[in-house]
């Protein structure tokens, strides 16, 4: 890789940048950056302030000021209890189709990334090339047939209807047959085999510990994009308690129009939702840079 | 690749399938060749039953009439090959037409809008004057982790009046704006999918702005170029491909739009049940228990989607050669 001959490029020469700051255009460039913060960060800002109101303070008062009365526990301990607890097996459920899907479904894309990469066989074209093409079918577009194939299969809502399409990533296979081909060096793998190692045995120490960049950021993906889903979990499920947590909350929004406590709930449930993928987004983010490089460059 | 050294043999076979004349070559041989299909057997069972099968499944039931006896069906089902009736069945559909219509309005205003707002924010972190990039590249990137749904609930909060503190704002310059009316409520709904996918496709243009060789830029500044120049002589042109990209998968997204519709319909009444074509298909489906015409629908918009990719592809290939 020429991660080598890309250092200078990454980061502009220090003396040029410091001269650079004392321009005015520096002064505009951050202004603009500031407003678009304002914008993406301003709606979060709103329901960090809304989940410590109570309903009445909701409607009476600024939704970008605190109110004096805060009731952020309260509101938070009743989005917690609220129906037996309801809101954290969402969560759970939440986590069990995108942390599990996702770690499946990465191990699977890789093995089949590795294989493609790193046999030559008879069809390896013609598999790539259907799988490929799994790539740009929507996924709303396969929701609806899956249903009713699964629910002549009798598994339509059972965690088994979300679970198992969250186990397929086309695009993670197709990265990680990128990142083989590049870096999986074919002479390791011979003289792994020398040394009398199963070739399966070969894939779990040697391709898998090379592919460990590549599958960070399959997980990464898969973990966003299971966890995001909406369209699949609402056309499978029927029980609310095999719910995820984007159907369970829009579930009490639902319900807003009759009961306005519903409010509380529903803004509490969002801040409790967006707080852990909110600091996974900040804290990985230089392992979504690394692998979507990979992905559009070649 | 130091830990290597130990186990390179004298001259390392680099072809694996090379054939040994040994008994134990020959069975070895014979692994190497049954490895990739073992390695590969869990994704293409899962593929089967998650892409194709399915697939074939919509295809055959967007063909296939379903007729029930008896006033509930209670005398039995039969299914027969109905040609294109489904197709013509959802094409006459008004509402469905009227629906990706309203999409490929959505797409030609809201697509343009976004790559070029993260193509800007894109290139003012990459400039030299940008403070605190770090910080900006997280705050416009934290959207993204926010699922459609959540983030449809929490801007459906700032739309409803009486709840948000946007109205007291725009009034205070005199303006009265509706976010959930029937003529703005579609572009309220642009403005969510903006907010959530904006920092995502900075992000892919920023990679590839990263891998512009640093003596590219030493060259513009010999030469005199100033930002804006280096901009459009250099940066432009060299990340297109990233351009292409994020326009293609948001050309697709546009097309699937479900979530934000269907979450906002529960405070807007101007959304009805067939407001995009995804939400058209699954009241076809489950509304109306008509399977087969939702299976016509879903066929309908992937062969859309697919056409308008293609002849964006297309357009942008001209245009280079």
């Amino acid at each position: 890789m020429t991660t080598t001959a890309n250092k200078p490029s990454t980061r502009r020469p220090a003396k040029l940048a410091a001269a650079d700051r004392k321009k005015p255009s520096t002064i505009v460039v951050t202004g603009v950056l500031v407003v678009a913060a304002l914008y993406f960060l301003a709606p979060v800002y709103w329901v960090v302030v809304a989940s410590t109101k109570s309903t009445a303070d909701l409607f009476a008062t600024n939704g970008f000021a605190f109110a004096s009365n805060f009731r952020l526990w309260e509101n938070l301990s009743q989005v917690l209890s609220y129906d037996g607890g309801i809101f954290v097996r969402w969560f759970g459920n939440s986590l069990l189709y995108a942390g599990v899907g996702a770690l499946l479904a990465t191990y699977i894309a890789a093995a089949g990334g590795y294989a493609l990469a790193k046999y030559k066989f008879k069809g390896s074209n013609l598999v790539f090339g259907i799988i490929l093409g799994g790539v740009l079918v929507p996924g709303t577009a396969t929701a609806l047939p899956l249903f009713l194939l699964f629910s002549q299969m009798g598994l339509a809502n059972t965690y088994w209807s979300v679970l198992l399409p969250s186990l397929v990533s086309p695009f993670g296979l197709f990265l990680c047959r990128i990142y083989a081909q590049a870096t999986v060096d074919p002479a390791l793998l011979e003289a792994a085999r020398l040394d009398g190692a199963g070739e399966i045995r070969i894939f779990h120490t040697v391709g898998l510990r090379m592919l460990t960049p590549a599958l960070v950021t399959v997980f990464l993906f898969q973990l966003v994009g299971v966890w995001n889903n909406y369209f699949l979990p609402l056309v499978m499920l029927s029980d609310t308690r095999l719910y995820p947590i984007t159907l369970g909350l829009n579930n009490w929004l639902s319900q807003v129009n009759r009961l306005p406590e519903f409010y509380q709930l529903t803004t509490g449930g969002v801040l409790l939702s967006i707080i852990p993928l909110a600091i996974a987004m900040v804290v990985l983010q230089r392992y979504w840079r690394g692998g979507l490089t990979e992905g559009s460059l070649k | 690749m130091s830990a290597t050294s130990q186990h390179t043999h004298p001259t390392p076979r680099v072809v694996p399938a090379a054939p040994r004349p040994t008994r134990t070559g020959r069975r070895r041989s014979g692994a190497v060749a049954r490895a990739p299909w073992l390695l590969l057997t869990p994704f293409l069972a899962l593929f089967a039953l998650t892409f194709i099968l399915p697939i074939i499944v919509a295809v055959i039931s967007s063909f296939t009439k379903v007729t029930r006896r008896g006033l509930f069906g209670e005398a039995g089902i039969t299914s027969s090959f109905a040609g294109f009736s489904n197709y013509a069945q959802a094409l006459a559909d008004g509402n469905f037409i009227a629906s990706i219509g309203r999409m490929l309005l959505f797409g030609v205003v809201q697509v343009p809008v976004m790559i070029v707002l993260c193509t800007i924010l894109a290139l003012l972190l990459e400039s030299a004057s940008a403070r605190w990039p770090g910080f900006f590249r997280a705050a416009f990137f934290l959207p993204y982790g926010v699922p459609g749904v959540i983030a449809t609930i929490l801007w459906s909060f700032l739309y409803v009046p009486g709840l948000s503190p946007l109205y007291s704002f725009a009034s205070v310059f005199g303006l009265s704006p509706d976010f959930l009316g029937p003529n703005t409520v579609l572009w309220s709904i642009a403005n969510i999918v903006t907010w959530s996918y904006t920092g995502y496709n900075m992000l892919i243009i920023i990679a590839q702005l990263k891998a512009i060789p640093g003596e590219v830029y030493e060259a513009a500044k010999v030469d005199g170029a100033s930002p804006v120049r280096v901009a459009f002589s250099i940066q432009l042109p060299l990340i297109r491909p990233a351009l292409v990209l994020t326009t293609i998968f948001s050309i697709i997204g546009t097309l699937q739009l479900f979530a934000e519709p269907q979450v906002l319909q529960s405070v807007s009444p101007a959304i009805d049940s067939q407001y995009t074509p995804n939400l058209s298909a699954y009241t076809t489906a489950f509304a109306y228990n008509d399977y087969n015409v939702a299976a016509a629908q879903a066929v309908l918009i992937a062969l859309v989607a697919f056409i308008l990719s293609f002849a964006f592809l297309a357009v942008t290939n001209r245009k280079s050669s």
